[in-house]
């Protein structure tokens, strides 16, 4: 025990002297929830509209009162219809909405500019709704959207934002402070004491642990306070499920840690084979279900996928626990097999 | 147990290229021995081994009684060993390091002290100062310390002064025959071949071969006898015409003189002489005692004929 307890105590001294590193590792989770939650979002918001109106009616009138009141909208004013085409193409508008009187009837068109797809699907449906609500629309139909009413993309974020950090402190933080002991050979000198290789580990793996905890305190608090997640007893469930999150992303970081020697092949290693798929594929950011079938396959075997799902069923939908289950069966048994890999694979080594 | 390291027909082989090749020598308890050849001998694969950090292709290494292979757990508690690189934590204090390393083998500083304290002595005026801000010579103290700080009965230290300045080295090598003559048996490792007087036996190696296993006396001497010195006003014009004749075997640079081996036929008197008359001036030939240089130059020399 006392082993242990004395490289626990080097393996924080090399973390905290490390100060760059500690602060960017604490920084960054902050700066990555802020960015996401405030700076970065794929909602749509101020998109600017004109309107063509033949002739003004009450029917109208209401709907020119709508587009310029909501938020959404940044409301132009009038347009002549001939001039709709050239201010789309300059880009001073990305939608208009032509309006005509057939009859008492009130016909529309809505002409958008899709060369940015969201932008244009997001101005089509958003007046569309306006139309919807003054009842002119084609067929008025009631959406409810559950869970995040708002459309908050900040709330889609936080999932995918923790699986990454856990993934880039756990993983890359402990292989690189592995490798690093293989490269200056100090690894060498606690090989050739009589320290089990076992204490080695997690020597090295408590440490990070403390700090992904840490980590995930911050993260929790930023956003149940500032990104204004509604708070719910799920927050138990999420705690557990990240915990085991972190453990997996542990043992990956051994993985690498044997398999490469230098510190700079263990970055790009832990970079380009587990950052790059957290990003791209576990539905951090796009969607799985639009992901071609193979692409989807390789998905199943990245953690972040299950644990992102897990999140947002947790914290976004603030269902029990139960639902997260297969997830939290698949990352048990990831975590299991690495784990045994290692172990075996680090004791034999001589 | 009279011998502390016994190894028998060792070889390891990286890919395609012998790092040992039928290695065989043995080392007497309480002896400091040294091993000697250039960089890329094999030197540090045989330390690797012995130290259980890599297992042979073939061959037995046994030390301290304990094979190397199949004991590897109870030699780890025993063997003090010191990497060719400085590979202590630059990041971690003298005293952090010196302490971690202690409880690593379950003992405390205190309680070894005597041992490393005249080896300590110099870097315990600044116990806080981080490995990486040491210089050279005061990185391997502290390396030393850390290898000694378990009382281990055998030290194997791997090219401990390469990269250190001469004094130091000095001083380093005191404290290796300090060490010794507090009955801790020695390996140690050098590519300085003025280094090897210091040792009581050594070995030289050289493409993974042992070379020859002797006294440094003895071996000197081996060279002796058939070497002279030759110096003149034109060094590169002397070797050219030195190297020439028919009865000498073997001319090279040595310091700022040429070292000259000769055969039987060689009359110092005619050569300086027969030289002269070639327009080379200033010319003096006189006997030269030879040293582990002359013979290593001699051996390596004869392997590649």
């Amino acid at each position: 025990m006392g082993i242990l307890i004395s490289l626990v105590k080097k393996e924080a001294i090399h973390i905290v002297r490390d100060r760059r590193t500690m602060m960017i590792t604490l920084i960054m989770p902050l700066v990555l929830l802020l960015l996401f939650g405030f700076a970065i979002s794929t909602e749509v918001n101020n998109i600017r509209v004109v309107a063509v109106v033949e002739r003004h009616n009450d029917a109208t009138r209401d709907i020119i009162q709508r587009l310029t009141v909501n938020e959404y909208f940044s409301f132009r004013g009038l347009a002549d219809a001939q001039d709709v085409e050239s201010l789309l193409r300059c880009g001073e508008i990305e939608a208009a909405l032509l309006l005509r009187c057939d009859g008492g009837d009130l016909a529309s068109q809505i002409i958008v500019d899709a060369s940015n797809p969201t932008v244009g699907q997001s101005a089509a449906a958003y007046i569309r709704s306006v139309l919807a609500e003054t009842g002119n629309g084609n067929e008025p139909v009631v959406t409810r959207t559950l869970y995040n009413p708002r459309m908050k993309s900040s709330y889609n974020f936080v999932p995918g934002i923790m699986g990454m950090i856990f993934i880039l402190i756990c993983a890359i933080m402990t292989s690189v402070s592995i490798v690093r002991e293989k490269e200056t050979g100090t690894m060498d000198l606690l090989l050739v004491s009589p320290v089990r290789p076992v204490y080695i580990i997690f020597g090295k793996l408590i440490p990070y642990f403390v700090l992904s905890c840490i980590i995930l305190v911050i993260i929790l608090i930023m956003t149940y306070t500032v990104l204004e997640l509604p708070l719910s007893v799920t927050v138990v469930s999420v705690v557990a499920v990240s915990l085991l999150y972190i453990v997996l992303s542990l043992s990956i970081g051994l993985l690498v840690s044997s398999v490469v020697d230098t510190q700079i092949s263990a970055l790009i290693v832990s970079a380009v084979l587990f950052m790059t798929p957290v990003i791209m594929l576990s539905g951090m950011i796009f969607p799985i279900e639009n992901m071609p079938e193979i692409l989807q396959g390789i998905s199943c075997v990245i953690p972040a996928r299950w644990y992102i799902s897990a999140m947002r069923t947790l914290m976004i939908q603030q269902l029990d626990f139960i639902y997260v289950v297969k997830e939290v069966a698949i990352l048990s048994a990831m975590t299991l097999v690495l784990f045994a890999v290692q172990l075996k694979g680090f004791n034999s080594k001589k | 147990m009279s011998r502390v390291i016994e190894i028998d027909g060792l070889s390891k082989t990286y890919g395609n290229i012998k790092a040992l090749d039928n290695v065989s020598f043995s080392v007497e308890e309480g002896e400091m021995f040294g091993l000697i050849g250039p960089d890329g001998a094999g030197k540090s694969s045989l330390y690797r081994i012995l130290a259980t950090l890599l297992s042979p292709d073939s061959g037995k290494a046994t030390v301290l009684g304990h094979d190397c292979v199949a004991d590897y757990r109870i030699l780890r508690k025993l063997i003090g060993y010191m990497p060719e690189r400085f590979s202590l934590y630059p990041d971690m204090t003298v005293s952090e390091n010196l302490n971690f390393f202690a409880s690593l083998f379950g003992t405390t500083v205190k309680e070894n002290y005597s041992l490393i304290a005249p080896v300590f002595g110099q870097l315990e005026k600044f116990p806080d100062r981080r490995a990486g801000d040491l210089s050279g010579g005061m990185k391997q103290k502290l390396a030393l310390s850390c290898a000694l700080i378990h009382r281990p009965p055998l030290l194997l230290l791997d090219e401990p002064t390469t990269g250190v300045d001469a004094v130091s080295r000095s001083e380093f090598w005191d404290m290796l025959a300090t060490l010794r003559r507090q009955g801790i048996s020695i390996l140690v490792s050098t590519s300085y071949m003025d280094e090897a007087s210091r040792c009581e036996r050594i070995a030289m190696i050289d493409h993974g071969q042992i070379l020859r296993v002797d006294t440094p006396a003895a071996l000197a001497a081996s060279v002796s006898g058939n070497l002279y010195n030759a110096v003149s006003s034109d060094m590169f014009r002397l070797l050219e015409g030195l190297r020439k004749l028919p009865e000498v075997n073997d001319c090279y640079t040595f310091g700022a003189t040429l070292h000259v081996v000769i055969n039987e036929n060689f009359n110092p008197e005619a050569v300086v002489s027969r030289l002269e008359d070639g327009g080379i001036k200033d010319v003096s030939i006189y006997p030269a005692k030879g040293d582990i240089e002359d013979l290593f130059i001699k051996l390596t020399r004869n392997d590649e004929r």
